[in-house]
């Protein structure tokens, strides 16, 4: 069994630093891989981090509302007989500060050149700020019996419910609550190294470009291509899918996140990424889907969308954004996608452009569908439209491959049948 | 045998019983004699756990009485009763395993000392909360009269029991019923170590028959054939006329009141133990035997040694009787169908 | 089917039992001549004879032991205790001796007997007559304890009770004499002893309760209905031996329970049902079972003390809700 160092998880493309919500284990519980070990909260949203090794949470080195960059170690998981002292003298004694964010680059858990004293194993007790709260994690979970004969057969996270009986008890109603708000996520299955994509070398004019374009227009070089998609059979299928009996309701923006997921496959270019040395171009299309919040924005991920029906889509959209409202979404659900769709639909917008989440290649930009004058043959009538904008990362693609897509996106919203095939 | 036989009937009727009546009363209170040494040295050996009450002395009561009965009669006692249960007719053999707690005792182990039953020669069994058998001893009586027969019950209980309600309940109820029960008080003259003067108010026990209108009478009860005539007027009369009768039984324990209570001396002294040990009554009855020649000395010395490879036999029975399998814990808690 | 009281019901399992076997007889105060104190053994002298119907003195612990010694040697009593609060008087006989008698002889002397009489809390009948007397026997290996809360159980009950060969504690109740019911005329119609019986079948809380327990148990799932709380109601008949199967496969379905007993809780039937459920339901439970069980205090005589010393509805409604999470405790 090998020490697994906890470091402050990367979130979010963005983040740079995280602080510390509170851990939902103790010191000296066992853990497994998987469990949801604290949560974090980023710039974004408040999410939980996972454990990624098994054994016993042995040292917790960063205290509920302490900050640390990303990639700092806050806590060791090791089985209790293993030494984990070298470990932890390579952690930094004291938590980052707000103030004392460490650049990105910077190696977080570099060993500290001359490090006063060697840390001991087992510290004195750091002053806790919010102990309380740090406590009341800690302490075991009051369920009834059956609660947690149903959360055991369910997969419900006990810790993670907030129980409606005497004292905080959790009971059956909550578990049942639990677990028809969150069915289990599926699991990660990118999470394993070395499947899902493929790197390709960059070809010399390809490198010129990477290397070139960012000086010009950092960080990422952005153009946009934009379109407008007739939209009226798309919108006509839409009624006729939503007068069907006991289907879920299908939205414009449903039927947009299955037409990219299609084209994504059809043009893989587009959804690729930015490595330096190579372009990684993904197998899979993890759609992020942006969801405007009073506070912000944030982006959970629709996961192998280009494999999930207009049902599907319809029905797993919507509870990511319903969680996404209720930041109860988990690390990894607000990471990994391959490409994002940013719809201001609703907000009376004939089009915009939007910046690309990296190191996501391209990002769709939907405006409202609009009634407006068309050309029908010699004439004119009215009929239904819809600008896209597509902003592209020029060192992945180049204009004409973001056309094509664009192309592909527009033939399949304006054939929408192609949506059901 | 037989030529002896006939030197010895006129004497034989000056006993007042045969020579074979005369040879089963001796051999019967020696053998309860030396099965409840036989229990004390065992006790003392650790085969024999819990309280141990010897009736040492007292053996003519059980063995007068009994000899007077009938096999289809009842009988039943106190936790002092080993030599009832041995006078009715029990094996020794199975009431020594039972003191030994062991899989072939009468009570497959379960009883103890206190508590032998045997349904083979109707003995109801010992009982040691004292005074709770003479209701039950009643019951028996209402029972015989309920299926009409003619059967009678001989209860044993001690002069301790007197005080409690339950005698007198018990009094009343078979005198008001008519129940065919003979009332025999062991008045030992010791509840535990408590004096007849200590405990009751009227020291002549018999006479609390006479307040319930039954027949009630004293007898001498270290003289077994004292004892044996007047039971058997008792028994007349409950099996003709369904007439309980008290008798009062004056003997005397030799030993203490239990095995932790060895010398018995607190409470009595030394000079009154050997005066009773005077009153023995197997040395009585022996020398009454010799002097009217109803046994010869040699036929004494038979019975001795026939009672004692019997009691050793029952030792070497009981001690290698297995104790009970466990899975007898929760058994007969109910008798099920 | 006739439609009877529980007292007629009594009465005539008695009958039907002393005529299909002879060895049945009762005894006890005042049942013969005076036609029982609360009339259960009506017209059975008269029936039956005196050799049959036997009255005693007020000996308690007399005729009791008269009782365990006929059934020592084949008779079937049948021991009336005017009220089960004069048993105290027969305990040792009843503990001592009944109990115990085929155990400690090692299975040669059985007793087939059966000790009836009314007990628990009447009307204003003080401290000393209105006690729950189950609680002293139910103990006890070697009794076995019945409860009969309706006619036709007090009928097929008694019967159960009277063939049975072991000693039987059998507690009526003053308050249900005059209860009607349908009780089946067939002589041959028992209720095993052990067997419970759901009263009334609900889907969120088990609540266990007897005698006049169950009667206010009933009322408040009336009143709990209103609400959408569907309350089922099992009632065990035998407290011993206890159908602790039926109970458990109710609690199996609401994961909740509530036990009801009249007297007081400490190491009570609601304690010994506590228990049953956390050792073998515990994984089914959603909360704590709750006893709802008389005060710990003697019974007074005042009539509003009397009321409120017993399990009322409203206790049994509250803690109904407080296993259901119903209390707007964070619901």
């Amino acid at each position: 069994m090998a020490v697994s160092r906890v470091v402050m998880p990367k979130l979010s493309e963005a983040m740079e630093t995280g602080k510390l919500i509170k851990w939902l284990k103790g010191e000296g519980d066992r853990v497994n891989g998987g469990d949801i070990l604290a949560e974090v909260e980023t710039d974004k949203a408040d999410v939980e981090m996972e454990a990624f090794g098994a054994g016993v949470l042995r040292k917790v080195l960063l205290q509920p509302g302490e900050q640390a960059p990303v990639g700092t170690l806050i806590a060791v998981i090791a089985e209790p007989d293993e030494d984990i002292s070298a470990v932890l003298a390579a952690a930094p004694s004291t938590p980052a500060t707000a103030a004392a964010v460490l650049p990105r680059s910077a190696p977080a858990v570099a060993p500290r050149p001359v490090a006063p004293a060697p840390r001991p194993v087992a510290p004195a007790p750091a002053p806790q700020p919010v102990a309380a709260v740090a406590a009341a994690s800690r302490g075991r979970v009051k369920a009834s019996p059956l609660a947690k004969k149903i959360a055991a057969q369910s997969g419900v996270d006990l810790r993670l419910i907030q129980g409606s009986g005497p004292g905080g008890r959790i009971v059956r109603r909550d578990v049942e609550a639990a677990a028809t708000a969150a069915p289990a996520a599926a699991p990660a299955r990118a999470a394993t190294p070395g499947v899902g994509y493929e790197d390709r070398p960059l070809t010399p004019m390809r490198a010129i470009i990477a290397r070139q374009m960012p000086l010009s227009k950092a960080p990422v070089p952005h153009f946009y291509v934009t379109s407008e998609i007739a939209m009226d059979r798309a919108w006509d299928l839409r009624e006729a899918l939503n007068a069907l009996e006991g289907q879920p309701k299908i939205s414009v923006n449903d039927l947009i996140v299955r037409a990219c997921a299609l084209a994504l496959l059809e043009h893989p270019g587009v959804n690729a990424s930015f490595r330096g040395e190579s372009i990684r171009v993904h197998h899979r299309a993890h759609l992020g889907i942006a969801v405007a919040l009073d506070e912000g924005l944030i982006t959970p991920v629709l996961r192998d969308a280009d494999g999930k029906s207009l049902a599907q889509i319809a029905v797993e959209s919507r509870e990511l954004a319903e969680r996404a409202r209720h930041r109860k979404l988990r690390a990894t659900e607000l990471s990994g996608a391959t490409f994002s769709i940013s719809n201001l639909g609703m907000l009376d917008v004939d089009e915009f452009s939007a910046i690309i989440n990296p190191p996501e290649g391209a990002i769709l930009a939907v405006g409202s569908v609009r009634r407006i004058p068309v050309v029908v043959g010699d004439g004119l009538g009215v009929g239904r439209r819809m600008r896209v904008t597509l902003s592209c990362d020029h060192r992945v693609m180049d204009g004409a491959m973001g056309a094509r897509f664009l192309q592909s996106v527009k033939r399949l919203l304006e054939e929408p049948l192609r949506l059901l095939v | 045998m037989a030529r002896r036989t006939d030197v010895r009937k006129p004497a034989a009727a000056a006993l007042g019983v045969d020579a074979a009546t005369a040879r089963r009363l001796l051999a019967d209170m020696m053998l309860i004699r030396r099965f409840e040494e036989k229990a004390a040295e065992s006790y003392a050996l650790g085969k024999i756990g819990g309280f141990l009450h010897l009736s040492i002395g007292e053996e003519a009561v059980a063995d007068g009485a009994t000899s007077v009965l009938r096999p289809d009669d009842y009988a039943i006692s106190t936790y002092r009763e080993h030599g009832h249960c041995l006078a009715k007719g029990s094996d020794p053999r199975r009431a020594m395993a039972e003191l030994y707690g062991r899989r072939d005792g009468l009570c497959k182990g379960k009883g103890g000392s206190m508590h032998l039953f045997d349904r083979s020669v109707n003995f109801l069994g010992g009982h040691a909360i004292v005074g709770a058998h003479l209701p039950l001893a009643a019951g028996v009586g209402f029972a015989i009269k309920y299926q009409g027969g003619d059967q009678v019950v001989v209860c044993y209980f001690g002069d301790g029991a007197v005080p409690e309600g339950e005698f007198h309940e018990a009094m009343n109820l078979s005198a008001l019923w008519k129940l065919p029960v003979i009332w025999i008080c062991e008045n030992n003259r010791y509840a535990m170590g408590t004096s007849i003067e200590r405990a009751l108010a009227q020291h002549d026990i018999y006479k609390f028959g006479e307040v319930y209108g039954i027949p009630a009478e004293p007898m001498d009860g270290m003289d077994v054939l004292a004892v044996r005539t007047t039971v058997a007027r008792a028994v007349e009369r409950a099996r003709r006329d369904k007439m309980p009768s008290l008798l009062e039984a004056r003997t005397y324990r030799f030993r203490g009141h239990s095995m932790r209570d060895p010398a018995g001396a607190v409470y009595r002294t030394k000079e009154e133990v050997e005066r009773e040990k005077l009153r023995d009554p197997i040395v009585l009855f022996h020398a009454r035997v010799l002097e009217t020649g109803a046994l010869a000395e040699a036929d004494v010395r038979a019975i001795e040694k026939d009672v004692n490879d019997r009691i050793d036999e029952a030792v070497a029975f009981a001690d290698a009787s297995p104790e009970p399998p466990l899975e007898w814990l929760l058994t007969d808690i109910f008798k099920e169908d | 089917m006739a439609v009877m009281t529980y007292r007629e019901a009594l009465n005539l399992a008695l009958r039907e039992e002393m005529h299909r076997d002879p060895r049945v007889f009762v005894i006890g105060e005042e049942v013969g001549l005076y036609q029982g104190a609360y009339k259960v053994t009506q017209g059975l002298l008269e029936e039956f004879g005196p050799e049959r119907i036997v009255d005693t003195p007020i000996a308690e612990s007399g005729f009791t032991g008269i009782g365990i010694g006929a059934a020592m040697v084949g008779l079937r009593p049948v021991v009336e205790m005017m009220t089960f609060n004069f048993a105290l008087l027969a305990l040792d006989q009843i503990v001592n001796s009944a109990a115990k008698m085929n155990y400690m002889s090692g299975g040669q002397y059985n007793i087939p007997i059966v000790i009836r009489g009314p007990g628990g809390p009447a009307a204003q009948l003080a401290a000393q007559h209105s006690q729950s007397m189950e609680t002293y026997f139910y103990h006890v290996p070697g009794l076995k304890v019945v409860r009969p809360s309706t006619p036709a159980d007090a009928k097929g009950l008694l019967k159960a009770a009277i063939r049975d060969d072991n000693p039987v504690i059998f507690i009526e109740s003053e308050t249900l004499y005059a209860l009607k019911g349908e009780v089946p005329d067939d002589p041959d119609f028992v209720i095993p002893l052990g067997q419970g019986i759901v009263r009334r079948e609900g889907t969120d809380v088990t609540v266990v309760a007897y005698m006049g327990m169950l009667y206010r148990a009933l009322e408040a799932a009336e009143e709990l209905a209103v609400e959408g709380i569907s309350v089922e109601i099992v009632d065990p008949r035998t407290l011993r031996p206890m159908d602790t199967e039926l109970i458990l496969a109710s609690v199996r379905k609401t994961h909740r329970a509530v036990v009801v007993e009249a007297g007081a809780g400490f190491a009570g039937m609601g304690s010994e049902i506590a228990a049953c459920i956390t050792e073998q339901g515990f994984d089914e439970l959603d909360a704590p079972v709750e006893r709802v069980t008389g005060e710990s205090a003697p019974m007074p005589y005042a009539r509003n003390l009397e009321k409120a010393k017993t399990p009322s509805k409203e206790k049994i409604v509250a803690a109904i809700r407080r296993v259901c999470y119903a209390n707007g405790n964070g619901s």
